[in-house]
């Protein structure tokens, strides 16, 4: 059995620094593990968010040697352990405590989009062709890393206006379901600021869902604000066709 | 009414922000009820998250022939007779529009070729019952919940715990509770609460639960006066992961059954066929978990003491579209490509049939103005539940009992006022465990509790090893209430471990309790020194209250079922599914 070493966080909003821990490793183990034997060995009071230790729920974000991961998908055999393990919580939101942050803003976000808004009197049926796309989106377990990586969020704050690329999934998650009557455009080019998303990619490289944040989402969101307000043509034309675009 | 806490007033208090709980606050702000939910994690973390295979709900898309009759049959002959027939039947009729509506909030089902809810087999269902999303169904149904939820009116309390319902006269009107933030209390009054706070699954090693499944709602309902009713009945999965040691218990699900995987033991062959050769590994979940043990224990196990689930004899691109994060469960952690190679799998602590004994029709309990849903509350699902039919229970019950406490709380003119007492003892005993100078950690009791319910209350039971339990549990006991935390107040584990270690007992004890009263097997309940299933334990129920200091334990007759049901359920399965 090899023993490596680590280096958590501790600290709050004030302030705080990297503590070094100790810890036995064990066949197959992931980071998660690590952090709650640190708890039961010598850090009972580390605080730290998980739920469901096989990356569905999104609680264990977290930066491991820099990189925005799930700790409980993060396997120790993965990482150089002649060096120490570093944990730090996720940038872009506040420190509460330790490896917890404050990502209540998400929450507030979320509420600021309509929901989704069925047709009149449509048949409740469609094809699985149809609803592929969408449930793509819908597989998003909200562990906000593709937040936390979004230069716009880290440079700007999250009190710029803009909504950042989980928003953006979720915005496409209805507005490309097939029995959605509502048009939310204008919410995405006011409200969310899709149009400072510049398509860096960043998002879709952290995302442990495997989304195509950007090409499948933002890019053909920001293609219905382009013809919703900026294409006075292609608006007549839609409001003609009573299409949302495709 | 004390001024140093923070205050909040509310017609419905819901506890827990799971399915059960999110269905019961939309039901209760739609009826006119002004609602808060308190949840332990962030919103959309609860259990209900992590559900995968899907939700049964007798749809009849796939077999047309099914109906809420039969699904009322295999649920009652899968729990064996001891569900509350009422909860089964208004399950069993309501689920199908239950699941419709949350198509109409926004999920988004896997289709059938004709446009349709798609449905696939489960273990104990005679049709193809369970509407389904790949294995992720359950992140469908609260993220789909939740999203509908918040453009509703309730007021949510995320990472908020509650450790205590303050009663007046005999009926509930309040509720202490902690922000885990800053480890400041708040104090809410209520005319009706909801408890819908899940299982207890942490009271045992090895499991499929998280860290919330400390057994709140069954702990805070009892110490309130409320009948808990099947605590003997714990579910043991029979697929949970057993290799590498980090992952085992993570649950593998019962849709890579459902989907055709075989289940053979280190010698090659599908052992099933000795244990139920009709319906092999579609049999119900007591059945397979005690084959696989059965298996291990004579020396046929796995390398890592399983046995092997195999499903790479179907197309690799139909396994990853069916059973996607199976896929990736097995190889991100694993190392094991389930499209070519078997699982490693055995028996993992998994779910709760006991609990909060409650009126079908509205969900309350034996104590006034206290209701209970989801995995909190018993009887729906007697000796055994067939999976899928947690999900569809979450939301027929969870809609009734928002629906019964906002009517309840009608009939209330305004709030209570909660004795002062009652709210210092609930401060004190929250900071009692700041102000040991010494004491053991909470994650070694924690440690040893799991430890002891892991060997003495599990799969197989025996009178002697329950009555070690039960010293066991009553050393630990002693042990809790001399815990000793260190650190501040903010976001400190240690601390909440400390304060869940109580529920934690006091559902391990009402288990081991039941466990010794029911001198029979029957279902998920396996007596070792009484291994048949006895006639005369068919007709009760066994249930726990509190009686003074003391837990006593009780039988009672099993509600009578109408004729006409009953004839349901004795008839053939051709009979019924016509
Ligand atoms: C891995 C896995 C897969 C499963 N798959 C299926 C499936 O395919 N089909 C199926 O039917 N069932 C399945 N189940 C079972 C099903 O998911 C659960 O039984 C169900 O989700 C429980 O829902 P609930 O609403 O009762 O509780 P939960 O969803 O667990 O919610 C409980 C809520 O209560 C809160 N809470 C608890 N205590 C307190 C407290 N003291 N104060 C404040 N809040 C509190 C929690 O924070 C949480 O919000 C599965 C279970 C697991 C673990
Ligand atoms: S692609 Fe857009 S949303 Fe994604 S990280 Fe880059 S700027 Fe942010
Ligand atoms: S889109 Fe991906 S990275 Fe972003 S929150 Fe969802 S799952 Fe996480
Ligand atoms: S604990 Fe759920 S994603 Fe890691």
């Amino acid at each position: 059995m090899t023993e490596a070493v680590f280096h958590v966080f501790r600290g709050d909003a004030k302030g705080g620094s990297l503590q070094p821990y100790k810890v036995q490793v064990e066949e197959g183990m992931v980071v998660l593990d690590a952090i709650h034997r640190i708890q039961a060995q010598d850090a009972p009071d580390l605080a730290v968010r998980w739920n469901c230790k096989a990356a569905k729920c999104g609680s264990c974000s977290a930066e491991v040697n820099g990189k925005p991961s799930l700790m409980c998908k993060t396997r120790l055999d993965a990482l150089p352990l002649d060096q120490p393990v570093v944990v730090k919580p996720i940038r872009s939101f506040p420190v509460i405590r330790d490896l917890v942050t404050d990502v209540q803003w998400n929450y507030e976000v979320n509420k600021k989009i309509p929901p989704f808004t069925p047709k009149k009197d449509a048949p409740w049926r469609w094809m699985q062709e149809d609803i592929d796309r969408v449930q793509e989106f819908r597989k998003c377990i909200e562990c906000f890393l593709c937040q936390n990586v979004c230069h716009v969020i880290r440079e700007h704050g999250v009190k710029s206006g803009f909504a950042g690329p989980r928003f953006f999934v979720r915005v496409a998650s209805v507005e490309m379901h097939p029995m959605d009557d509502l048009n939310r455009t204008a919410l995405l080019k006011d409200e969310m600021g899709i149009g400072y998303c510049n398509i860096t990619k960043c998002c879709t490289e952290v995302c442990p869902e495997d989304i195509h944040i950007t090409d499948n989402a933002i890019i053909p969101l920001k293609e219905r604000v382009v013809d919703d307000h900026y294409d006075p043509v292609r608006k007549i034309f839609r409001l003609l066709s009573g299409k949302k675009s495709s | 009414m004390s001024a140093r806490f923070e205050t909040h007033d509310f017609d419905v208090l819901v506890i827990g922000a799971g399915g059960a709980g999110l269905r019961a606050a939309i039901e209760a702000s739609a009826a006119g009820a002004r609602t808060g939910v308190v949840c332990k994690s962030l919103l959309g973390k609860a259990h209900t998250v992590m559900a995968e295979g899907g939700v049964a709900a007798a749809l009849g898309h796939v077999d047309p022939k099914d109906s809420w009759k039969v699904h009322f049959r295999d649920t009652m002959l899968g729990g064996k007779m001891l569900n509350h027939w009422r909860m089964a039947q208004l399950h069993a009729q309501e689920a199908p529009e239950r699941v419709r509506e949350l198509e109409r909030w926004g999920a988004v089902f896997d289709r059938t070729a004709d446009g349709r809810i798609l449905q696939r087999n489960f273990g104990g269902h005679s049709a193809p019952r369970l509407a389904h999303v790949g294995d992720r169904t359950g992140l469908e149904m609260i993220r789909t919940l939740q999203d509908h939820g918040v453009h509703q009116g309730f007021e949510v309390f995320m990472e908020c715990t509650v450790s205590r319902l303050f009663t007046e006269g005999g009926r509930v009107v309040g509720a202490f509770a902690y922000r885990r933030e800053n480890g400041r209390f708040i104090v809410f009054r209520a005319k009706s609460i909801v408890l819908a706070c899940g299982g207890v699954g942490k009271s045992f090693k090895i499991t499929s639960n998280s860290w919330e499944y400390t057994g709140d709602g069954h702990a805070l309902a009892y110490e309130a006066g409320a009948e808990l009713v099947d605590m003997e009945f714990v579910q043991f999965h029979p697929t949970g992961m057993v290799w590498p040691p980090g992952v085992m218990g993570i649950l593998v699900t019962e849709a890579v059954r459902g989907e055709g995987g075989l289940l053979r033991n280190s010698k090659g062959e599908r052992f099933m066929e000795k244990y139920d050769p009709k319906r092999m590994e579609l049999s119900t979940r007591d059945m397979v978990a005690r084959a696989i043990y059965t298996e291990v224990k004579e020396g046929r196990g796995s390398p890592h003491g399983g046995a092997f689930l195999d499903i790479s004899h179907k197309p690799a691109d139909w396994v990853k579209k069916k059973l996607p994060s199976m896929y990736h469960q097995f190889m991100d952690l694993a190392d094991v490509d389930i499209t070519k190679g078997p699982m490693e799998v055995g028996p993992t602590t998994h779910y709760m049939m006991g609990g909060v004994r409650v009126d079908p029709d509205t969900g309350e309990s034996t104590v006034p103005g206290l209701y209970a849903a989801g995995e909190s509350s018993g009887g729906m699902h007697g000796a055994n539940r067939l999976g899928g039919n947690s999900l569809s229970d979450l939301l027929v019950f969870g809609c009734r009992a928002g629906q019964g406490a906002a009517d309840g709380a009608k009939t209330r003119s305004g709030q209570a006022t909660i004795d002062a007492g009652q709210i210092e003892r609930a401060e004190r005993a929250m900071l009692a465990p700041f102000e040991r100078a010494d004491g053991p950690s909470p994650y070694d009791v924690h440690a040893r509790l799991q430890e002891t319910m892991q060997s003495l209350v599990g799969i197989f039971r025996v009178d002697e090893d329950l009555q070690k339990a039960l010293r066991e549990i009553a050393r630990l006991r002693e042990e809790t209430a001399r815990v000793r935390v260190t650190g501040s107040r903010e976001f400190n584990p240690g601390w909440h471990l400390a304060i869940d270690l109580e529920a934690m007992l006091l559902c391990s004890e009402a288990i081991a309790r039941s466990a010794l009263v029911r001198r029979e097997s029957r279902g998920a309940h396996s007596r070792l020194d009484y291994p048949k299933t006895e006639p005369e334990f068919g007709t009760k129920n066994t249930f726990v209250k509190k009686d003074g200091q003391a837990m006593a334990v009780g039988q009672s007759p099993l509600p009578e079922m109408p004729a006409e049901l009953r004839a349901i359920v004795d008839a053939e399965l051709e009979a019924v599914k016509v």
